[in-house]
């Protein structure tokens, strides 16, 4: 075992757990203590190697442990560093940190199109939260920014590249949840993309569960395209005797009356699903008659829309010039695309 | 005149052959370790030569070698990073072209060290050309029983493959390396595990630069301590520096870490002084170390005279030194404009990012479109703070140090030549011409003047 | 700035692609040289060796005769071949010309060189003459900065250039008229 602070507040933890799970060990130990777990973007605990990419979760160790106390020298992602005896972490009581978490966010939002009015995540977006917890007001920078194609990888999943923050959550899914990758990230740099190459669909039992792993909208549900904005309806736990062995067919049903919009994995306090769904239960049962309702769904409402945060005043405009492809996205008939 | 321990023989005839080069002593530290001295030993000879990575890190190679791990049953590699892809620097090529059994013979005594049986040369994919001098002299080798099974009779088995990328700086850092060799993407891997326990095909595998392990080739032949005599404190032995830039005399030179850097850069038998205007500013290191003006380069802040050895190179710290690096060095004439420089020093990093982790994909392209601005007469005095803030938010945030490399060459340029960028944003119609400076100098303001 | 040259990812308007029978035997020896169960790792080699067999860039048919000669998955190559700059993704002209653009060559005039070049061939760097001799690339340091500006076309460095260096290498490649590669011997 090893004790480890954070931000001041103490817990012990088995070896090898990672500063990011100790941290969410003590938010989930004590709700008021939620403030020292670091955001998260592309680790996802279920999925083997994520995490390190997006550099949001980076903290300061200001003490290595009880034997070597000497500081580490640079910021260190929490999700991949495991704790050490005696180990002193700062989240957000570290300015310097704070303020290079900030640069990561901005970086995170530069090429970012910022649709959220058309995009089908907004609301339950960890990168509106991401932004809004730990970002700027306004972002400094002014150059056009990057776009793709929208594009369909199959019947039911929508591919926007522009809005990837590059996480690789759904690379590790293709490689770990279905018996064959057909997508992957190509090119370099940042034009880098998630991409099929070819013209391929993701055709597999598991595909489906990449919407679930995405952070953003960059992956979407084509059967609940457009259909509602998610604070309109009301989820509810349900579940049904799946055939497939890999799946429990535990879910929560999106529902709009006795309508059942969207079926998606049930997800935990941290945003992380907590057993995958096959794509016979997201997709095809969308009959409330399929399903056994267990109750309401208690969902933690601490996203910016759901807490109408948007609706603060501000001290200056939220770009210093327009997004250039929120107009241009519309112009290419993407609302028609229903 | 300094000794030469690698190019000693380098202009003999004959020396790229195997003939050639055995006529000049070459594999007697591959006799001498595999018959006379134990793997330890050898080990021992090394920490004793101090020597340090000549890739550019500079991290002791004893210390290194020493790290890895030696499960029982598990195969352990030797790599040889010959990736070299660092703007300034081409030593590695020039030593493989000419001298191609002097790597080799470094490997085979290295790799007696270490206990790897298999060792690779990755070779970047530009050098085809050497991969096959490389290719060639290997099968020399092979056939003389110099590689192979038990070479000598001592029961070392030993062979050696190589490598060629495709195109990718980062492929360089030793892990990005490693993915490349394995046949996938050249993405850096988060650390730890570090590759001394966890390497190629998750082995254990030491990483060592080409200069780094021919270099073992005259330590195991004259002992560490006789190679730990040239040099001063922790920069033992020799070192092969790439001139280039504004000098008279580009090429490649052995010198003796310790020669001043005056006498580097203005004696005819190194750089040769500049050619023809006057210097400006150097890059001692590869365009990842901060460039410095002239003067700075000449003398340490407590104005001593600057060598060229690590410590002294550093001396000043980020503010006013820099660092030995890969040993790429390059210098400005004052026709060269910092800005522009800085802008293809950032186009090269944006272009060279694998975009695996933010700061480094999104900041490096945000830089090279700022100084982009700037060096085309499109600036304003705001941006040069906010490349100073972009740079900052790269550096130290990122998987790999490319992130840290695509930082200090801004970070340096804008803390040595403010003024440069100042001019940029209030002589905008002037720095439109693209040789602005060659036409008329730039000056320093009375404000700027380096004390 | 580079303009973003997307792919060619379809095999429409392609050729078929299929390996010589000295580039399979290659591609074998390559593959044999890891250990066990590591044959992956002959892939960028066997890109190579691709490319020099479909005039020297890798369309999706290519990739796809690499997939299937190596047994991976086809986004494993495509993935792969993305990543490096010295693979091709769309067809090129008889001649790549490589210049050399990164600052020590750029101390030493390829600014002008390339300039030059972009002029006599009456293209930018990133396009291909309409004839389909040359294509002309502004790479990123070559390693040669001692003996810049330089060029590379297919295996050979061009060190030491001057304009008429340059003009004189053009002429001569021109009347010359056979592909280069880099596996070129």
């Amino acid at each position: 075992m090893a004790k480890v602070t954070i931000d001041g507040v103490m817990i012990e933890v088995p070896d090898g757990t990672t500063i990011l799970q100790a941290a969410r060990m003590i938010g989930e130990r004590n709700k008021a203590d939620r403030h020292v777990v670091p955001p998260a973007m592309c680790y996802y605990t279920s999925l083997k190697t994520s995490g390190g990419y997006c550099r949001t979760c980076i903290v300061k160790v200001t003490k290595g442990s009880d034997k070597d106390p000497r500081p580490m020298p640079k910021p260190v992602a929490s999700c991949r560093t495991a704790v050490m005896d005696g180990m002193e972490v700062a989240n957000t009581t570290d300015p310097g940190l704070v303020d290079a978490r900030n640069g990561v966010v901005e970086m995170l939002l530069i090429n970012h199109p910022l649709d959220c009015p058309i995009c089908d995540q907004a609301g339950e977006c960890h990168l509106q939260d991401l932004s809004y917890e730990n970002g700027k007001e306004a972002s400094r920078y002014e150059f056009e920014r990057r776009t793709f194609d929208p594009i369909d990888i199959g019947d039911t999943i929508k591919l926007h590249m522009t809005r990837c923050i590059l996480c690789y959550r759904c690379v590790k899914v293709g490689e770990q949840l279905t018996d064959g990758r057909v997508h992957g990230v190509i090119n370099r740099g940042d034009v880098a993309e998630i991409s099929t190459y070819i013209q391929n669909a993701i055709e597999n039992d598991f595909s489906g569960n990449m919407i679930d792993v995405c952070p953003v909208g960059a992956l979407t549900d084509r059967t609940f395209r457009f259909a509602s904005r998610v604070w309109f309806t009301k989820p509810v736990n349900a579940h049904r005797n799946c055939g497939n062995p890999r799946c429990n067919g535990h879910v929560v049903l999106w529902l709009k009356g006795n309508e059942v919009l969207r079926v998606t994995g049930r997800k935990d306090m941290w945003g992380e699903v907590e057993s995958f769904i096959c794509n016979t239960c997201r997709f095809d049962k969308k009959d409330l008659a399929a399903w056994t309702v267990e109750g309401p769904r208690q969902i933690d409402r601490h996203s910016v829309i759901n807490q109408g945060h948007y609706n603060l005043e501000r001290k200056q405009a939220l770009l210093t010039s327009p997004a250039p492809n929120v107009p241009e996205l519309a112009k290419r008939k993407e609302l028609k695309d229903r | 005149m300094g000794r030469k321990l690698l190019f000693e023989h380098i202009d003999k005839p004959g020396i790229r052959g195997l003939e050639g080069y055995r006529a000049n002593g070459g594999y007697r530290s591959v006799e001498k370790a595999l018959k006379t001295l134990s793997p330890e030993a050898v080990l021992e000879e090394v920490k004793k030569s101090g020597l340090r990575g000549r890739g550019g890190a500079g991290f002791p190679t004893g210390m290194k070698w020493s790290f890895l791990a030696k499960p029982e049953g598990v195969p352990r590699y030797l790599v040889v990073n010959a990736d070299e892809s660092e703007p300034g620097t081409f030593k590695d090529r020039y030593l493989m072209e000419r001298i191609p059994h002097i790597l080799i013979e470094g490997m085979i005594t290295s790799s007696f060290a270490l206990g790897a049986k298999v060792s690779y040369i990755y070779i970047r994919g530009e050098y085809f050309y050497v991969a096959r001098i490389m290719e060639q002299a290997i099968a020399e080798a092979r056939a003389a029983g110099w590689l192979g099974k038990n070479i000598l009779g001592s029961g070392f088995d030993h062979d050696i493959h190589v490598q060629v990328g495709a195109g990718a700086y980062i492929c360089g850092e030793e892990t990005a390396l490693l993915e490349s060799l394995e046949g996938k993407r050249g993405n850096p891997r988060i650390k730890p595990p570090f590759p001394a326990v966890k390497g190629l095909y998750d082995c254990p595998t030491v990483v060592n630069n080409v200069e780094t392990i021919a270099a073992v080739v005259p330590i195991v032949n004259d002992g560490g301590e006789e190679y730990a005599k040239i040099g001063i404190g922790k920069s033992t032995g020799t070192k092969l520096i790439s001139a280039g830039g504004n000098i008279k005399r580009p090429g490649v030179y052995e010198i003796d870490l310790g020669v001043t850097c005056d006498e580097f850069i203005n004696s005819d038998e190194y750089c040769g002084g500049v050619d023809g205007r006057a210097f400006k500013a150097v890059v001692p290191g590869g365009s990842s170390v901060p460039i410095v003006p002239y003067e700075l380069f000449l003398k340490t802040p407590a104005g001593e005279n600057r060598l060229m050895t690590y410590e002294s190179l550093s001396e000043g710290g980020f503010a006013q030194g820099t660092m030995m690096g890969s040993g790429g060095f390059y210098a400005y004439n004052d026709a060269q404009c910092i800005v522009r420089s800085t802008w293809n020093h950032t186009r090269f990093y944006h272009h060279e990012s694998c975009g695996q982790c933010s700061p480094c994909r999104e900041g490096t392209g945000w830089m090279e479109k700022v100084l982009h601005r700037l060096e085309h007469g499109e600036g304003r005095t705001e941006d040069i703070d906010l490349l100073w803030d972009i740079q900052r938010k790269i550096e130290g945030n990122t998987i790999c140090p490319l992130g840290d490399a695509a930082a200090w060459p801004v970070a340096s340029a804008i803390r040595h030549f403010r003024d440069e960028f100042e001019y940029h944003v209030t002589h905008r119609e002037k720095v439109k011409d693209p040789k602005h400076f060659a036409r008329e100098p730039f000056r320093k303001s009375a404000k700027f003047a380096t004390a | 700035m580079s303009a973003r040259t997307r792919p060619i990812t379809t095999t429409e308007g392609t050729k078929p692609f299929s390996f010589s029978e000295a580039g399979l035997a290659e591609c074998k020896a390559l593959m044999a040289r890891y250990p066990e169960g590591r044959s992956k790792s002959a892939l960028i080699p066997i890109l190579h060796v691709a490319q020099a067999e479909n005039d020297g860039w890798l369309s999706v048919n290519a990739m796809d005769a690499v997939a299937q000669v190596m047994g991976l998955r086809h986004i494993e190559v495509y993935e792969v071949a993305s990543f490096y700059s010295m693979f091709n993704l769309h067809p090129v002209g008889t001649y790549v010309l490589d210049v050399c653009r990164t600052t020590p060559c750029m101390l030493r005039g390829s600014d002008d060189l390339i300039t030059h070049l972009e002029k006599k061939l009456g293209i930018h760097a990133g396009e291909t003459t309409k004839d389909g001799m040359f294509t002309l690339k502004g790479v990123e340091c070559l390693g040669s900065c001692g003996t810049a500006p330089m060029l590379q076309c297919g295996a050979q460095f061009h060190e030491d250039l001057t304009i008429e260096k340059a003009d004189a290498l053009i002429d001569q490649l021109r009347a010359r008229n056979s592909r280069t590669n880099y596996t070129d011997r």
